[in-house]
């Protein structure tokens, strides 16, 4: 029983991994193909980054996976604090709403702000599709996901020291700044954390909303399959797992070896 | 204390005007002509896209079974895993998942192509080509993959916090492995598997970018009439918001059934 589920389990692992390891093993290849291999080369990297188009996108990419990272945390958080003290009828009205663009398929979520998008800009001129309807909409998907990270952490804090803070002569808003926000900051950064990474990924809503003067780097890479044979992609997603490998396993052995410490402690 | 709730009134607003009203307009160009004028016409001509509907719908239900089918035994495995193993197997599920899924559905393109790798390996013992890519089977395979994940750890997450001390006791009074699997795991775990079918459910139904990419084009989706009528060469936003207003009635109404259906069980649960 063990041995089966251990084989079975890795089957499935199989499975996940060997599309990336085939794309990963072609972007190596001297060749176009992507199925017969013509001996190691490194061209396919060095014309990834002499792409402009590439690099102008992924510069696209930061910036909105930013500016919407730091704005959907700064107003999810507020959201999160200010829900708390709410009465119950609005803030389950509240929270409902917030729900909305995590339940709702993306693409239903990017045609409707496209239609709000498309409409303001007839009547006043005003938000032209491009980088800014793009960050509207990154902070907008990103929102609830860090009021849904931030409301637990609030909601596990002792309220007393709030107002203890106070009756020692804190004045409100120091209160808050000392003893609130660092008590919730661990709910603040995976708030963080995930819209960063939550926008960067983002297709499909950006796909809808950024006009034709901006594009991110997934917008870029949909544009590049269309095209089909392009081995700048393989390239590219080696890149990308090579980054994503890395960073995984420093946060898995930090977190290890956290338990280990406490372990030890503990005896 | 009350008054300190005006520090989510940004939230507020932020939240009405680009969540509500967006959808509002997606009603009111559902109701309306392009001329702005009341109509139903729209929502008539839903009949004649009934069969892309259809096939979405069929897709993303066997993908979605799929996914339940291969993951739930995965997820079990995990949950009974010591702490070290259950982290990198984690760790492992998750690597997959930080890459755009555009790239993952493009390695299953190169892999199916007419000329790609499992045809090139079986022209080589004399067997084939098939025709893999541009077909139904490629884009429920593509839904599979890219949301097997999304399937395994809500139930992993569910299962993980079974207390051992369940097992035990139903060891004792006589439960064989799979009776303990059908009458304690089964039951509990309900919760991750209404979360995994909805996370897997939703996206698959929705895509375009799938049934684009390993469909050639050649077999639509829902998403794929919605994204031309917005986006395409001949836009009809009145049509698409039609189509998108009745996605997403479908996708509730069904979310709604599965929630009635995981309310029901835990009540069953407990009566027996």
């Amino acid at each position: 029983m063990k041995i089966l589920s251990r084989i079975y389990t890795g089957i499935i692992f199989l499975f996940l991994y060997a599309p990336i390891v085939v794309l990963i093993v072609f972007s190596f290849n001297q060749s176009k193909s992507r199925s017969v291999w013509k001996g190691f080369s490194l061209r396919w990297y060095e014309n990834l980054f002499r792409d402009s188009m590439i690099l102008e996108a992924l510069r696209t990419s930061l910036a909105v996976a930013v500016i919407a990272a730091i704005a959907s945390t700064i107003i999810g958080t507020a959201a999160a604090v200010g829900l708390k003290k709410m009465n119950k009828g609005l803030r389950s009205v509240m929270l409902t709403l917030n729900n909305i663009p995590m339940v709702n398929p993306d693409i239903v979520t990017g045609i409707s702000m496209m239609l709000l998008f498309v409409a303001v800009f007839a009547t006043t001129g005003l938000l032209h599709p491009g980088f800014g309807t793009l960050v509207i909409a990154h902070i907008t998907f990103c929102i609830p996901y860090v009021v849904l990270s931030v409301m637990p952490k609030l909601n596990q804090m002792n309220p007393s020291i709030y107002e203890a803070a106070q009756d020692l002569g804190c004045p409100p808003f120091k209160a808050f700044m000392k003893v609130v926000i660092p008590e919730i900051m661990p709910g603040i950064i995976t708030g963080m954390m995930m819209a960063f990474t939550l926008s960067l990924d983002d297709f499909v809503i950006s796909y809808f909303t950024s006009g034709s003067t901006a594009q991110t780097l997934p917008m870029v890479i949909y544009s590049m399959t269309k095209r089909r044979i392009n081995p700048k992609i393989n390239a590219l997603s080696a890149l990308m797992f090579v980054i994503v490998l890395t960073l995984l396993v420093v946060i898995n052995l930090r977190q290890i070896n956290d338990r280990k410490r406490q372990k030890q402690e503990k005896f | 204390m009350k008054k300190d709730s005006w520090i989510a009134s940004p939230f507020m607003l932020w939240v009405v005007i680009f969540t509500v009203v967006p959808l509002a307009m997606v009603c009111w160009y559902a109701f309306t002509d392009s001329t702005g004028a009341f109509t139903l016409s729209n929502i008539e001509m839903i009949g004649s896209y009934w069969g892309y509907l259809k096939d979405s719908l069929v897709m993303g239900a066997v993908a979605t079974i799929f996914c339940l089918l291969l993951g739930y035994p995965v997820a079990y495995v995990m949950s009974r895993a010591n702490w070290v193993e259950q982290q990198t197997l984690m760790m492992l599920l998750m690597l997959p998942q930080w890459m755009n899924f555009l790239l993952r559905t493009y390695a299953w393109m190169t892999i199916l192509e007419n000329n790609g790798l499992i045809n090139t390996l079986l022209g080589k013992i004399g067997i084939g080509p098939f025709q893999m890519i541009n077909t139904k089977g490629a884009i429920v395979l593509g839904m599979v993959y890219n949301f097997l994940p999304y399937m395994i750890l809500p139930i992993y997450s569910v299962m993980e916090k079974i207390h051992g001390s369940l097992f035990e006791a139903a060891n004792d009074l006589g439960a064989n492995r799979f009776e303990t699997l059908r009458r304690v795991v089964l039951p509990l775990s309900l919760p991750g598997v209404i979360t995994g079918i909805t996370m897997v459910f939703v996206p698959s139904v929705s895509t375009f970018v799938i049934s684009q990419m390993l469909g050639g084009g050649r077999n639509p989706l829902i998403g794929d009439v919605i994204e031309r009528l917005f986006v395409g060469a001949a836009p009809n936003y009145n049509v698409g918001a039609a189509l998108s207003l009745v996605l997403m009635v479908l996708i509730l109404i069904s979310m709604a059934v599965m929630k009635k259906f995981d309310d029901g069980e835990e009540t069953g649960g407990l009566m027996m």
